[in-house]
């Protein structure tokens, strides 16, 4: 086979990823990063207020900024997503064959498994049937269409907080719905979601379905609130976290925790040998899913390929 | 190339034309959006003379992006002979929209 062989094949384009490989070009590991998503889900970040040294950088920004970096330090890009990945022998030994959905092939002596999370879902009746009719995943991108309406969110995190306190900029009204007695966002968030006079919150509270006509026109809650347990609103947006994406994981057997996280210790090695993983995608990510963690995972990974190599050479 | 869409062209660019239409509708403040725009791009290429893309800003043109019900972007509508035909809701790879518009 004619194929190049790189020192190490990155899969997913968010932090964690372009971090990786940054950090391996510094070593000068040739390396090729895949993903659908330049930037990875950061992207979606209206604003992102905590990512030291760039107070609120859009995350649209950040994650351009992170591939630009990359790509000036060597590392290749390419906008296809792994479909398949297997271990393969080569002239040095042993490593991975990886396919792309475009059908391209690659060979890499190690990996490092960054996919991050899918958007979860309500998983409500209504939700599929109304997406891009009401429901929506991304306030920063869907914001506008709903100016001077009332509109529903559901999630504590930062991303939902952030989210409502953004669309309370353009909306008449923002219902933010919460499973739990409390918010976790960062305190600075919670603030000023209980601040701002359009954004009311609703606690202990479960969405249960989404109704309309050609859009939404209302939602159903699992217990009343105010005494009616239907909440006239013209939107719903859903910021209620990820789920780790692990099919490709699975290709390659890595031990998964039992909620789908692949299993990493502190070097971020997997149980395959020149297998790593970083970011959202992670275990030791579920403790503060943040960009910043992200990149850390991924500069340790790239550090941890670099090791393994020089170890097997 | 893509063409830019108008609400005052897009009746004689997508409706009536001869082949079908990838509209991209987008705005400039949103993120997944501007990742689309090179994939749009890619595509525009490589299916020249078999199907047409255009890019519409649906906060220059409220009145086809009202009339098609967007209210979440990135959305890519496929026109055949002035009918929407295929509705694609939020980001997508090249190969999964190459498919779609090829089913």
């Amino acid at each position: 086979m004619t194929n190049k062989l790189y020192d190490v094949l990155i899969v997913g384009s968010g932090p964690a990823g372009l971090t990786a490989s940054i950090y391996a070009s510094r070593y000068k590991l040739s390396n090729l990063v895949t993903g659908v998503l330049p930037g990875g889900t950061i992207t979606y970040a209206h604003e992102v207020e905590n990512f030291p040294g760039l107070p609120g950088v859009s995350g649209l920004e950040l994650g351009q900024k992170m591939l630009e970096h990359a790509k000036s330090l060597g590392g290749e890009f390419l906008g296809e997503k792994v479909v398949e990945v297997a271990k393969a022998q080569s002239e040095e030994g042993e490593g991975f064959k990886v396919v792309t959905s475009g059908g391209k092939e690659f060979l890499a002596k190690t990996l490092i498994v960054a996919t991050g999370t899918e958007r979860r879902k309500l998983g409500v009746p209504g939700e599929e049937e109304f997406l891009g009719k009401g429901v929506s995943y991304c306030v920063t991108c869907d914001a506008n269409f709903y100016k001077d309406k009332v509109v529903a969110l559901v999630g504590g995190s930062n991303a939902a907080c952030s989210g409502a306190v953004h669309l309370a900029k353009i909306c008449q009204k923002v219902y933010l719905i919460y499973r739990r007695s409390s918010l976790r966002a960062e305190p600075v968030w919670v603030e000023e979601v209980k601040r701002n006079p359009k954004i009311e919150v609703i606690y202990e509270t479960n969405l249960v379905k989404i109704e309309g006509d050609l859009k939404v026109r209302r939602v159903v809650l699992d217990k009343p609130y105010q005494g009616r347990e239907e909440l006239e609103v013209e939107g719903v947006f859903v910021e209620i976290g990820g789920v780790p994406s692990s099919e490709l994981a699975e290709k390659l057997e890595i031990e998964l925790d039992e909620e789908g996280y692949i299993k990493v210790n502190e070097l971020m090695k997997t149980n395959i040998p020149g297998v790593f993983a970083a970011g959202d995608v992670t275990d030791k990510s579920k403790v503060l899913a943040q960009a910043i963690v992200a990149c850390g995972q991924g500069a340790i990974a790239a550090n941890s390929v670099f090791e393994y190599l020089k170890g097997s050479k | 190339m893509e063409k830019q869409l108008t609400d005052q062209n897009f009746a004689e660019e997508v409706l009536k034309s001869e082949i079908p239409v990838l509209v991209d509708f987008f705005a400039i403040w949103c993120g997944p959006c501007q990742m689309m725009a090179p994939v749009v791009e890619e595509i525009a290429q490589e299916m020249e003379g078999k199907v047409k893309v255009g890019k519409m800003n649906v906060d220059e043109n409220p009145v086809t992006a009202e009339k098609y019900g967007i209210m979440s972007i990135p959305t890519l509508i496929l026109f055949k002979n002035g009918e929407a035909v295929k509705t694609l809701v939020g980001f997508r790879g090249k190969e999964e929209i190459l498919r779609e518009i090829a089913e």
